[in-house]
C-alpha cells in the first residue's frame, strides 16, 4: 500500500518534469522529424484524407518546413489540437511548431510567451446564418443564439461586437468545429461565427451549402500564422523563412514543376539564385542545406499553388485570394527581401 | 507494549529499530513518510523550476482583470466587462446548481429504482435491472453527449413555433419545449406579495407542528390521523386566501417568441437539461444498487414481524425497513454525491459553463495562467467535496443506530 502511494507520487512527479527547453532546432534534428500542431479537422486547412494522411493548407506549410530541414516532407508528425489545447501543447514542448489558424495578438505574443513568425492567411471574423432567416446584416442579430469555438479570439471579438452595437446574444461555447457544425445544423443556434475562411470551409461540407449565407460584415482582423515558443530564435527563423520563401517563390514564378529547372538553369534573376541556393550561403546561415528552399517549394508548390489547390476558388471551399493576393496584385501578401 | 509490568532490564539498542518487531513498524513508516515527502518536494521543485525556465511566474493578479467574454447562464450579474474572478464565481454557482439539482433527482430515481428492483412484479423488477445495468456500465460522458444530442436533434426547433402552422406550447401556450432548452413561465412578484410569502412561511411552520402533534398523539392514543391531507390543506388554503385577499399580487410571466428566441420567463438551456438528466439518471443507477443493498441488509424477520402486526407492505417499507436501511445506505451515498459533483466537470463537453468551463476553460485559455487556474479549480472541487462530506456525515450521525 505504502509502496503504491510512493509509486503514484513518483509518477505524478515524472509527469511534471517536462525538462527545460533548449534549442528546438537541435532537438528536432536529433529526433529526425517535426511535431506540428494543427487543427482537429477543418476542411481545406487541416484534415485527414481517406488513407489517414494529413493534408490541407496549414498542413502543407508544416510539410514544407520539414522538407526544408530534412529534405523530406514526410519527416513530420501531426498533433491535432483544439482551440483550448493548442497553447498548452506548444508551451509544454509536446509540439515544436503550431500551424493552426491561430490569430497573432499582443497578449499571445507577449504574455503567453510565443513568437509569431508571419501570416499565412489574412482573415477576419464573420457570421454564417440560414438564408431563410432573412437576415442580411450582422446588425440584425439582436437576441440571436450564437455558436462559438471556445478558447479563441472570436469569443472576445463577439463580446466586443455585440456590446459596441448595444445588442444581446446567447453564446453557446463549443469545443471543436465538428460539434459546432452539428449544433448549427440542428438549429440549436441561429448563427455560427468564426474566421470567415473557417465558415467557408465548414459550409463547403454541408449537404445544402446554397441555403446558408456568410454575412458581409467582417468584425475583426485575424492574421493567422505559425508560432513557436519564445527564445527559440534559430528554430523560429527557419519557420519564418520557409513561409517567406514560398511567398517569394510565387512572386518570382517558381512553381513545384519548374523549381528544379530554375535551380539548374542559368537564370538571370539574382534573388532566385539566392533563394534556390545557387548563389550565396543563406542555407548555411539558417543551419540548413543550400537547397532547402527547393525542397520546401517542391512539397506543395509556391504560396499561390498551395492556396489554389486547397482553399482556392476552384475548390469546394471557394475562397477568393482577396487580401491574400500578392502585394503586386492588389493584396497585402508581402515577404521581406531575400538577401 | 509490555504486559508484564516489569521494567526493561536491557537498554535500547539501535539495531532494535530493524530487528525488534516493536520498533520495526515505526521505522518502516517513518522511512516511507520520508520518501513520500521527498517525492512531493521534488515534484513541486521541478514544477517551479520548469515554470521559471518557461519564463512564467505564479501570479493570481488575473482574477481582478476584465474577462472580456460572455457567459450564457449567469445567476449573478455578469457581462464581458466583469472580472475573471466574477466569471469563476458564475461558473462555481453553475456547478453548484447542477450538482444540487442532480443530487436531488438522482436520490429520488435511485430510491425508486432500488425498491422497484426488489419488486415481486417480474416485469418491473427486470425493467429496473435493465436500467441499472445499462447506465452503470456506460461512461457518463457518453450519456451526457447522448442526452444533449437527443435534446438538440429530436425536440422541435424554436422556428417551429413561428409562422402559419405554428406549434403551440404546453399548458395553455406557456411552456415551450425546444431543442435549445425549455422556456417556462417565471413568477413576477408585485406589491403585496410579501404578505403572501409570510402566510406561506407560517403555513409551513403550522404543517410541521401539526405533523409533530399527530405523531405524539399516535404514540399516546394509537389513533392515526390523515396527516398527508391535513398538511396539504394547511399549506394550500391560507395561502390561496391570502393570495386573493391581496388582489393576486403574484403573476406569471409567460415566455413569448420575439425575434430569434423566446423572451421572458425562465430559460433552462439544453446543456443544463442534458447534463442534469444524464448525471441524475447515471448516478441514480448506482444509488439504486446502494438502496437495494441497504434493504437486503435488513433481516427478513423485520418485515415478517411488521406484517404480523398488521402493517401493509407500503408502510412496512417506509416505517420499518427504510429507516433501518438508511444506516447502511448513507455512507456509500456520500461518495455517490461526491461523484456526481465531480462528474459535473464534464459539462464543457456540451457547452455548459460550469467552473471548469469558465475558470479552467476560457479564463485559463485567454490568460495563459494554467498553473494558477488549475490550482484554484482543484481548491474549489476539494472544498465542495469536503462540504458535501461534512453535511452527509452529520446526517449519517443522526440516522445511525443510537446506542444508549
Amino acid at each position: 500500500m505504502r509502496l503504491k502511494t510512493t509509486l503514484v507520487a513518483a509518477a505524478a512527479a515524472a509527469a511534471f518534469s517536462v525538462g527545460a527547453h533548449g534549442a528546438t532546432l537541435d532537438d528536432v534534428k536529433a529526433k529526425g522529424f517535426i511535431q506540428c500542431g494543427v487543427s482537429t479537422g477543418l476542411a481545406g486547412f487541416a484534415f485527414t484524407d481517406s488513407d489517414g494522411n494529413w493534408d490541407g493548407f496549414d498542413v502543407v506549410f508544416c510539410r514544407a518546413t520539414a522538407a526544408a530541414v530534412f529534405g523530406d516532407p514526410n519527416a513530420i508528425k501531426f498533433t491535432p489540437t483544439t482551440g483550448k489545447t493548442r497553447f498548452t501543447a506548444l508551451a509544454s514542448g509536446e509540439i515544436d511548431l503550431l500551424y493552426r489558424n491561430t490569430t497573432w495578438t499582443l497578449s499571445r505574443d507577449v504574455d503567453l510567451k510565443f513568437s509569431f513568425l508571419g501570416v499565412n492567411y489574412y482573415d477576419g471574423q464573420g457570421f454564417m446564418i440560414r438564408k431563410d432567416m432573412g437576415v442580411s446584416s450582422a446588425s440584425e442579430l439582436d437576441g440571436a443564439t450564437v455558436c462559438i469555438q471556445t478558447g479563441t479570439t472570436t469569443e472576445l471579438n463577439l463580446a466586443d461586437f455585440f456590446r459596441a452595437n448595444n445588442m444581446n446574444y446567447e453564446p453557446v461555447p463549443i469545443e471543436t468545429n465538428a460539434e459546432a457544425q452539428q449544433k448549427y445544423l440542428a438549429n440549436a443556434c441561429d448563427v455560427y461565427t468564426t474566421d470567415a475562411s473557417g465558415l467557408a470551409a465548414t459550409r463547403a461540407t454541408f449537404e445544402d451549402p446554397e441555403n446558408h449565407v456568410i454575412l458581409p460584415e467582417i468584425i475583426s482582423k485575424e492574421p493567422l500564422g505559425p508560432l513557436v515558443r519564445h527564445g527559440d530564435n534559430a528554430w523560429g527563423d527557419i519557420v519564418r523563412w520557409v513561409l517567406n520563401a514560398l511567398i517569394i517563390a510565387e512572386e518570382k514564378g517558381i512553381t513545384a514543376a519548374n523549381v528544379d529547372s530554375m535551380a539548374s538553369a542559368d537564370t538571370k534573376d539574382p534573388e532566385i539564385k539566392r533563394l534556390l541556393g545557387v548563389e550565396g550561403n543563406y542555407g548555411e546561415m539558417l543551419g540548413l542545406s543550400a537547397d532547402w528552399a527547393v525542397h520546401a517549394i517542391k512539397t506543395g508548390g509556391n504560396y499561390g499553388e498551395i492556396f489554389e489547390k486547397h482553399i482556392g476558388e476552384n475548390t469546394a471551399i471557394g475562397l477568393a485570394r482577396g487580401l491574400n493576393q500578392l502585394w503586386t496584385k492588389g493584396g497585402i501578401l508581402y515577404a521581406p527581401p531575400f538577401r | 507494549m509490555s504486559t508484564t509490568g516489569q521494567p526493561h532490564a536491557e537498554p535500547f539498542r539501535v539495531s532494535q529499530l530493524l530487528y525488534d518487531t516493536r520498533y520495526r513498524s515505526y521505522t518502516i513508516q517513518i522511512f516511507a513518510l520520508f520518501v513520500i515527502m521527498l517525492a512531493f518536494a521534488w515534484a513541486i521543485d521541478n514544477a517551479v523550476r520548469n515554470l521559471e525556465a518557461l519564463g512564467k511566474d505564479i501570479d493570481f493578479g488575473f482574477i481582478f482583470e476584465t474577462s472580456a467574454y460572455d457567459i450564457n447562464q449567469h445567476l449573478l450579474d455578469y457581462d464581458s466587462t466583469s472580472t475573471h474572478g466574477r466569471a469563476a464565481l458564475v461558473g462555481i454557482i453553475n456547478t453548484t446548481l447542477v450538482a444540487i439539482m442532480g443530487c436531488i433527482t438522482a436520490t429520488i430515481i435511485g430510491v425508486l429504482a432500488g425498491v422497484l428492483r426488489l419488486s415481486r412484479n417480474w416485469v418491473v423488477a427486470r425493467l429496473m435491472t435493465v436500467y441499472i445495468e445499462a447506465f452503470r456500465n456506460i461512461p457518463v460522458l457518453i450519456w451526457i453527449l447522448f442526452t444533449v444530442a437527443i435534446v438538440n436533434e429530436v425536440l422541435p426547433g424554436v422556428r417551429s413555433f413561428r409562422g402559419e402552422d405554428a406549434m403551440s406550447g404546453l399548458f395553455f401556450d406557456s411552456v415551450f419545449i425546444t431543442n435549445r432548452g425549455f422556456y417556462i413561465p417565471a413568477p413576477v412578484f408585485e406589491a403585496g406579495s410579501t404578505a403572501v410569502g409570510v402566510v406561506l412561511a407560517l403555513s409551513i411552520a403550522a404543517a410541521w407542528y401539526f405533523g409533530r402533534w399527530a405523531r405524539a398523539r399516535q404514540a399516546t392514543t394509537g389513533r392515526i390521523l390523515p396527516v398527508f391531507w391535513a398538511r396539504l390543506a394547511i399549506l394550500i388554503v391560507p395561502v390561496l386566501l391570502a393570495f386573493f385577499a391581496m388582489g393576486s399580487p403574484v403573476s406569471l410571466e409567460v415566455p413569448a417568441l420575439k425575434g430569434f428566441n423566446f423572451k421572458g420567463g425562465i430559460y433552462m438551456r439544453d446543456s443544463l437539461i442534458g447534463l442534469w438528466l444524464a448525471l441524475s439518471v447515471y448516478t441514480g443507477a448506482f444509488i439504486a444498487e446502494i438502496v437495494r443493498a441497504g434493504i437486503l441488509a435488513i433481516s427478513r424477520g423485520q418485515t415478517e414481524a411488521a406484517y404480523a402486526l398488521g402493517l401493509r407492505p407500503g408502510r412496512t417499507m417506509s416505517l420499518v425497513v427504510l429507516p433501518q436501511a438508511l444506516r447502511v445506505i448513507v455512507p456509500p451515498l456520500i461518495s455517490q454525491f461526491l461523484n456526481l459533483t465531480k462528474n459535473s466537470s464534464l459539462a464543457i463537453a456540451v457547452g455548459y459553463m460550469d467552473a471548469t468551463g469558465t475558470l479552467g476553460g476560457i479564463t485559463l485559455n485567454q490568460t495563459g495562467r494554467e498553473m494558477e487556474c488549475i490550482l484554484l479549480l482543484m481548491a474549489f472541487y476539494l472544498a465542495a467535496s469536503l462540504t458535501i462530506s461534512a453535511g452527509m456525515n452529520a446526517y449519517n450521525r443522526s440516522v445511525r443506530l443510537k446506542e444508549r
